[in-house]
């Protein structure tokens, strides 16, 4: 009787827990045709907030030999803890592309992605892309830079805005200029910001901006800019990458 | 059978058959008991962490400080006033430590910087959870009872949303999504009440469909309802997914539905010569149309505002007869329309009926062949428009707008999951319940009615991340506590200005206490600002104060009298009661004191690096070009403006210099002395 109800006992358990991890299973699906390099098409290089999907798609190709596009190839994305791709791989479309929404991780930082694909001689294939994420302090620091510094420190025009980059008789430093900036401690930052240029002998042309922005403004500023470094800053900002 | 019986009795008189044995059993047995309770302590999930803690943080350079900041045992944040009970701080104790930036594994990282701090929230008001969860699984995860599990990073804005009703700088996506909200006309269906008792309001403008065949054709308005999106790549119309009879049927009864409306329709005049194209493309740029309307160019590019509809094939829907009188004065067809009149004279109406009738494309009504609608089709189309809600976003003739049309989503942030059906393989959670209905409605049923709305994927996560805002606690909270939004402000000038300036529909793009767009610069005190004459000759014809700006005022056209009667109410009306206008002269100011304002002008504030003064010299136009500015601003407000510029216009970009009232006083005097090119002379 016992030994009845324990067999019971064990269907339902197995019944059970079957039922509650049940996954759905979606097979990979199967490369028609193999490519001997991957390129980065666009949406590479973006910058968006942390965990929220980037503007632009990324999109990958796969090229043959030749340099033409592989129509059918198997690409796969992946990249460090948090970051997510729509889909995450698949194959390629008529003009040798696949295109992918991705949604970065929680913490604030530089992304290292990467995409795969394999040759026939099921050699790999990886291109890395770089995505920024933006926290709470960067965000802020994107959009103060936008309104206040962007006019001057970006020398790119936009349909909404024409830089005024070139009508300074001594020109600013781009905020990717990592050369120069890295160099500069948080200290010199926010003087430079704070008093103008003549706080550290640079350009009068540079704007003391103490009596406008807050001292949480300009440490949101320093953070964006040390973020969006190019070579990257290494004090703090921190690179997520697969181990 | 029979020796396990045998060996139960000979087992107790072993453990309990002497005294002595008994009372050590006992003794033994009331000690095990009593060790559980410590044991389950000692092995617990919190203490595995703080061990691990303590590990990590003993070689490093700054151990004696971290250690002196770390507490053991359950650490608990209590917020009586939010309803807060958090221990998440047991396990993430390094939250507060500058110093554990570079540590990248959880829980012991630092918290990112936020505008508020750990004591004063807790942290289940922005990430929710179990608070008072001490293990991993309970306080993450929605397992047995608790229903809340951590909100996943992407929408952790909506959070703020609770207490802060406005838009705050640091919350795009809510702020997006609150936008979307309100124009994509998600609201003119579903009611949502905020916590002050009020609804939101919709902010789009759904046509009226009364006199709508006046407008278009049967065929435009059955391709529309098949693929709104195939029409214009940025139309906010979802689309219903009808079948082609359905659609016959509701074109077939919105034109027969239609009455026609007296001055809507206006003919070509007769012996009308073809109008040159590229006279019409240029009065299309000089008028400005571009700072509203958007039109697809040969890239597929949609390029152009998104305060109108998007024109690029235009032509395709609007009968050129309606264009002509819709171009004359849009305010007959519809009375509320954010379209400026902009009084052209009949040549230029024939020319721009002319150039936008020729925005057509002949595929999208290439396929629509609709026969003579019958009464049946007629009948039909009415039940059809009644069961589609369409009259909760359009007039239409006989039909009342449905009340509470659509499930109202009051506090939808906080629906129990045990009320939400979700479908096969999706994650049992409140945000991907909400972002599956908003990305595809009907994959929850074919019969539902909601539309299927064209979102980009970011569009789709910002309404999310607003729709969980609306949670039971964002309506409990103590009104105290919470950040509201500026009241909508329905300021309306008075009298025969006030009536021109409905009619050239200045709120569109002009901000006037409170209500009004942002695409031009706010006019609350353009009264104390500009200089009459300047003003009266701007409205005449508006040119550019700014040469790299692409939207600018158009030209309206308006009579001499018309700009007068609004120059003297501007100047009248929109002062600031800061100072007054008349406090400082507009010239006649001494030499000595303009040359001083000169050279405070070119070194000590190098203003140069953002304006112009001289045209050969000076480069910057980042601010307005200061050529003619002694003629167009009084002297009180530039002398306020570079005082504190923030205080005299929010929100304006040019740095406060903390300038000296006298420094204010120089720069004000060599600024009024520029008068514009008539007088560079007499001044040289």
């Amino acid at each position: 009787m016992s030994n009845h109800r324990g067999t019971l006992f064990l269907a339902v358990l197995v019944l059970v827990s079957t039922g509650c991890t049940r996954k759905t299973v979606t097979a990979a699906p199967q490369p028609t045709a193999f490519g001997s390099a991957l390129v980065e098409s666009s949406g590479g290089k973006q910058m968006g907030a942390t965990g929220t999907v980037l503007a632009q798609p990324l999109v990958v190709q796969v090229n043959d030999d030749q340099g033409n596009a592989v129509t059918g190839a198997l690409v796969e994305f992946s990249g460090p803890e948090g970051v997510s791709f729509d889909p995450p791989g698949g194959l390629t479309d008529s003009s040798g592309q696949l295109s992918t929404n991705v949604a970065l991780g929680s913490m604030a930082g530089r992304y290292q992605l990467s995409a795969h694909t394999s040759t026939k001689a099921q050699k790999s294939v990886e291109l890395k892309i770089e995505e920024i994420a933006l926290g709470y302090q960067q965000q802020l620091g994107f959009q103060l830079d936008n309104k206040y510094c962007a006019r001057c420190h970006d020398p790119e025009s936009t349909p909404e805005r024409v830089s005024n980059y070139d009508n300074l008789a001594v020109k600013p430093h781009p905020f990717t200029e990592g050369d120069t900036l890295n160099k500069m401690s948080d200290a010199d930052l926010t003087a430079i910001i704070g008093h103008g240029g003549p706080a550290l002998n640079k350009s009068a042309l540079m704007p003391p901006y103490l009596y406008t922005l807050s001292k949480t403004q300009i440490e949101a500023l320093i953070a964006y800019i040390r973020l969006i470094s190019d070579p990257p800053y290494h004090a703090s900002g921190t690179v997520y990458a697969q181990k | 059978m029979q020796s396990s019986e045998n060996k139960l009795p000979s087992l107790w008189q072993t453990l309990f058959g002497h005294p002595v044995s008994a009372f050590g059993t006992v003794s033994l047995l009331l000690l095990i008991a009593l060790a559980i309770a410590p044991a389950k302590n000692h092995f617990s999930e919190w203490r595995h962490y703080q061990k691990q803690y303590l590990a990590l943080i003993r070689g490093r350079g700054e151990a004696v400080t971290l250690q002196r900041h770390f507490h053991d045992g359950i650490q608990q944040i209590w917020l009586p006033q939010l309803g807060v009970v958090d221990r998440c701080t047991t396990c993430h104790v390094g939250l507060k430590e500058a110093s554990l930036a570079d540590v990248s594994t959880q829980p012991f990282r630092e918290h990112p910087v936020i505008p508020h701090t750990l004591d004063q929230f807790g942290c289940v008001m922005c990430h929710r959870g179990q608070g008072p969860a001490t293990t991993v699984e309970e306080a993450h995860r929605s397992t047995l009872a608790w229903e809340q599990p951590i909100l996943p990073a992407k929408y952790v804005q909506s959070s703020c949303g609770q207490c802060h009703r406005a838009p705050l700088t640091g919350t795009p996506q809510l702020n997006l999504g609150r936008t979307l909200l309100t124009r994509y006309g998600c609201v003119h269906c579903h009611t949502i009440k905020l916590p002050d008792g009020s609804a939101i309001q919709p902010t789009d403008d759904p046509p009226s469909l009364e006199h709508i065949a006046d407008k278009t054709t049967r065929e435009w308005i059955y391709a529309w309802l098949k693929d709104p999106q195939a029409y214009a790549v940025t139309a906010t119309m979802p689309n219903f997914k009808l079948s082609d009879p359905d659609a016959r049927d509701i074109s077939a009864f919105l034109t027969a539905d239609s009455t026609p409306l007296a001055g809507d329709t206006e003919p070509a005049p007769k012996n009308e010569k073809a109008p040159d194209p590229t006279a019409g493309a240029s009065l299309y740029g000089e008028s400005f149309c571009a700072s509203c309307h958007a039109v697809q160019n040969a890239a597929g590019n949609v390029v152009g505002g998104d305060i109108g509809p998007e024109l690029t094939r235009v032509g395709t829907k609007a009968k050129p007869e309606w264009l002509r009188a819709w171009l004359r004065n849009p305010r007959v067809y519809d009375s509320g329309t954010a379209m400026p009149h902009y009084r052209f004279t009949d040549p230029q109406l024939s020319l721009l009926t002319s150039f936008l009738g020729n925005k057509t494309d002949s595929d999208f009504l290439a396929n629509v062949h609709l026969d003579a609608a019958t009464p049946e089709q007629i009948a039909h189309g009415k039940l059809l428009v009644t069961e589609y809600g369409c009259a909760s976003c359009h007039e239409i003739n006989g039909i009342k707008k449905p009340d509470n049309f659509a499930p109202e989503l009051t506090r939808i942030g906080s629906k129990p999951l045990t009320q939400i059906i979700f479908l096969p393989g999706m994650t049992h959670a409140l945000p991907d319940y909400i972002a599956a209905k908003i990305r595809q409605p009907r994959s929850f049923g074919a019969a539902l009615k909601m539309p299927q709305f064209s979102l980009a994927p970011a569009q789709v996560d910002a309404l999310t991340t607003t729709l969980l805002a609306l949670t039971d606690r964002a309506h409990y909270l103590p009104t105290a506590l919470t950040v509201p939004a500026q009241p909508p402000s329905n300021y309306q000038p008075a009298g025969k200005a006030g009536k021109l300036m409905n009619d050239m529909a200045c709120f569109t793009c002009h901000a006037i206490n409170g209500r009004g767009g942002d695409l031009a610069p706010d006019l609350t005190w353009e009264g104390s600002s500009v200089q009459r004459q300047w003003l009266l000759a701007f409205l005449k014809n508006p040119g550019t104060l700014r040469p790299a700006l692409i939207r600018r005022m158009p030209r309206f056209n308006i009579s001499d009298d018309d700009a007068k009667e609004l120059t003297d109410y501007i100047m009248t009306v929109y002062q600031t009661p800061a100072f007054d206008r008349d406090s400082m002269p507009d010239g006649g100011y001494p030499p000595a004191q303009v040359e001083q304002g000169r050279q405070l002008f070119y070194s000590k504030y190098a203003c140069q690096s953002c304006h112009i003064v001289d045209t050969k010299a000076d480069k910057g136009y980042i601010g307005p070009t200061l050529t003619q500015v002694g003629s167009r601003l009084t002297a009180p407000w530039i002398y306020h403006w570079l005082k504190d510029p923030q205080a005299t216009r929010p929100g304006a970009i040019e740095p406060n210099r903390n300038m000296s009232d006298e420094d204010a006083r120089a720069l004000t005097a060599f600024l009024m002395n520029q008068k514009g090119s008539s007088k560079q002379g007499a001044k040289k």
